[in-house]
């Protein structure tokens, strides 16, 4: 446990010293302040930037994040001092997933507030961020691990991050993206912020973030398996 | 606690390139040994193995009663390692680096203090770890690998690329190390550095211990090398062996008053490896 606090209490001092990380971490709540309150449209359904700037979030934060944390601490040889301090393999990732997920709070709680969620509703949203975190966090513990270095990191993080970020917004214009992007988790998580109040939780919701969760754990440990945190 | 390490024909190849072949070492608790070799000789690499971070093909290797390749957790908490692929959090101050493996290795914040101290970098505490000038650097992490009072330190060339300064204050620290009994195992390019700090050291030439000794005893065993060094009334030097040979000449030299200066030049361990391998040893 103490290492685990070690690497989180590291990181946390790091944060407003990374900034590629707090970038990740501020940018969409504070755009979501923003647009929200500068940007008007005609039609436009309520809370509109709220949503989308939610998954966009969770699409990006969390896996930007993790990757960038883990291959800057390949590249600059500072994991293989931790491994050499008989820190853990896991209470490492714990470790700075944990940091992660609490600074991505902070966000969500920005999102909460600006979106009007209250009662169930609320709990909902919690629920269905902490849940997009979490995979999108694998996601990224997947790319840092296979990497070693941070550029590698960043060419392998922009697609799939365009790819989980982006398709629910694209999707709104194109069915055909839409049909596609059905099988990813942050699409299925936008239908369900997007349902919030208005419709009950699909069980192809359910499913399709079930075998989301279950393809990345099977890609971190093929990951992992095959390059350790070496 | 034994610290004794021990090594028995150790053999490591990357791909077909055999990097140690048949390392044999017997390196008594709370001595400063020295491991000596040119560039790509395959000192890291032993490192490596010693501290269990690389296995190796064959051959067996102690500390203490511990084969190498088993080492756990608990073991290398009784190391103190610096090397270069050891790095730092460079955005992070030199105190909130060490507080980091403070808090992994339970100790209290006091312990940071002493350690910055000991390195002398207590100015530097809120310095970020990136912003040091190497020297600095290579201190930070003495301090890193002291901090939790290891009984075997392991040190790769912890003073190449430093100024003599910077140099010497490493060296006082290594020896105030080993005046508390710990063990030191370094690696080194610089034979002065190794004639000042080390009991033993041994010569690593191509994947072989070529040579092995305290310094002064290798030095004795190519004394043979010794040799007259003569500087002459016309500004010029010359030089003749040191032995019965010489004498007719220098004896005119020196009643013709042509010799101003006469000196002997002991082999130092530089000209042993020279003649050992026909190489310089640093690059
Ligand atoms: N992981 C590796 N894969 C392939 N070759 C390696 C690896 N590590 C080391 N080598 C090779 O092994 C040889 C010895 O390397 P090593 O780093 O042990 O030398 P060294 O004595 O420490 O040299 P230096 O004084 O330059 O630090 C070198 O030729 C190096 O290229
Ligand atoms: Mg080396």
């Amino acid at each position: 446990m103490k290492n685990i606090i070690a690497v989180f209490l590291k990181q946390l001092s790091d944060t407003l010293k990374n900034k590629t990380v707090l970038i990740q971490f501020a940018m969409f709540p504070v755009l979501v302040i923003v647009f929200e309150n500068a940007v008007k449209l005609e039609d436009m359904p309520e809370h509109f930037f709220a949503r989308i700037f939610a998954v966009m979030f969770v699409g990006m934060a969390p896996l930007t994040c993790m990757s960038a944390i883990i291959a800057e601490e390949k590249e600059k040889n500072t994991l293989r001092v931790l491994m050499m301090s008989n820190v853990k393999p896991a209470e490492y990732l714990v470790g700075v997933g944990a940091y992660v997920f609490v600074m991505c709070a902070f966000g969500t709680a920005v999102f909460a507030a600006v979106g009007g969620y209250t009662g169930a509703d609320l709990a909902l949203f919690v629920g269905v961020m902490s849940a997009g975190i979490i995979l999108s966090e694998l996601t990224g513990a997947v790319i840092g691990v296979f990497s070693s270095n941070q550029m590698t990191a960043t060419s392998i993080t922009v697609p799939v991050m365009a790819i989980f970020s982006f398709l629910p917004m694209l999707s709104m214009f194109n069915d055909t993206i839409k049909a596609a992007a059905r099988v990813t988790y942050s699409q299925q998580l936008s239908e369900l912020i997007n349902g919030i109040g208005v419709s009950e939780i699909s069980a192809e919701s359910m499913i399709v973030i079930s075998v989301n969760l279950v393809i990345a754990v099977a890609l971190f440990t093929m990951a992992y398996r095959k390059k350790g945190l070496e | 606690m034994n610290c004794a390490i021990r090594t028995e024909g150790i053999v490591k190849s990357f791909g077909s390139r055999t990097v140690l072949d048949g390392i044999d070492l017997d390196i008594k608790g709370g001595e400063i040994f020295g491991l000596l070799g040119p560039s790509g000789a395959g000192k890291t690499t032993l490192i490596k193995i010693l501290t269990g971070q690389l296995t190796q093909d064959s051959g067996t290797s102690y500390i203490g009663r511990k084969d190498t390749r088993k080492l756990t957790g608990a073991d290398h908490k009784r190391f103190g390692i610096t090397m270069d692929n050891f790095g730092l959090y460079d955005r992070l101050s030199c105190y909130e680096n060490l507080l980091t493996f403070a808090r992994i290795h339970g100790l209290p914040k006091s312990s940071i203090t002493d350690a910055l101290a000991k390195v002398g970098l207590s100015d530097a505490a809120k310095t970020p770890a990136g912003k040091l000038s190497k020297g600095m650097t290579g201190r930070l992490k003495l301090a890193r690998a002291f901090m939790t009072d290891p009984d075997i330190l392991f040190l790769d060339e912890p003073t190449s690329g430093l100024d003599p300064v910077s140099a010497d204050e490493i060296h006082r620290i290594i020896l105030s190390e080993k005046a508390r009994g710990k063990t030191v195992f370094l690696t080194t390019h610089t034979m002065t550095e190794a004639e000042k700090l080390c009991g033993h050291i041994a010569l690593l030439n191509e994947g072989k211990i070529v040579e092995y000794g305290s310094p002064e005893e290798i030095c004795r065993r190519y004394d043979h090398q010794r040799m007259l060094k003569i500087h002459l009334s016309d500004g010029r030097d010359m030089e003749l062996p040191h032995n019965s040979d010489a004498a007719a000449a220098l004896s005119e030299l020196i009643v013709s008053g042509r010799a101003e200066t006469i000196h002997t030049t002991e082999p130092d361990l530089e000209t042993v490896f020279m003649e050992l391998t026909g190489k310089e040893l640093s690059a």
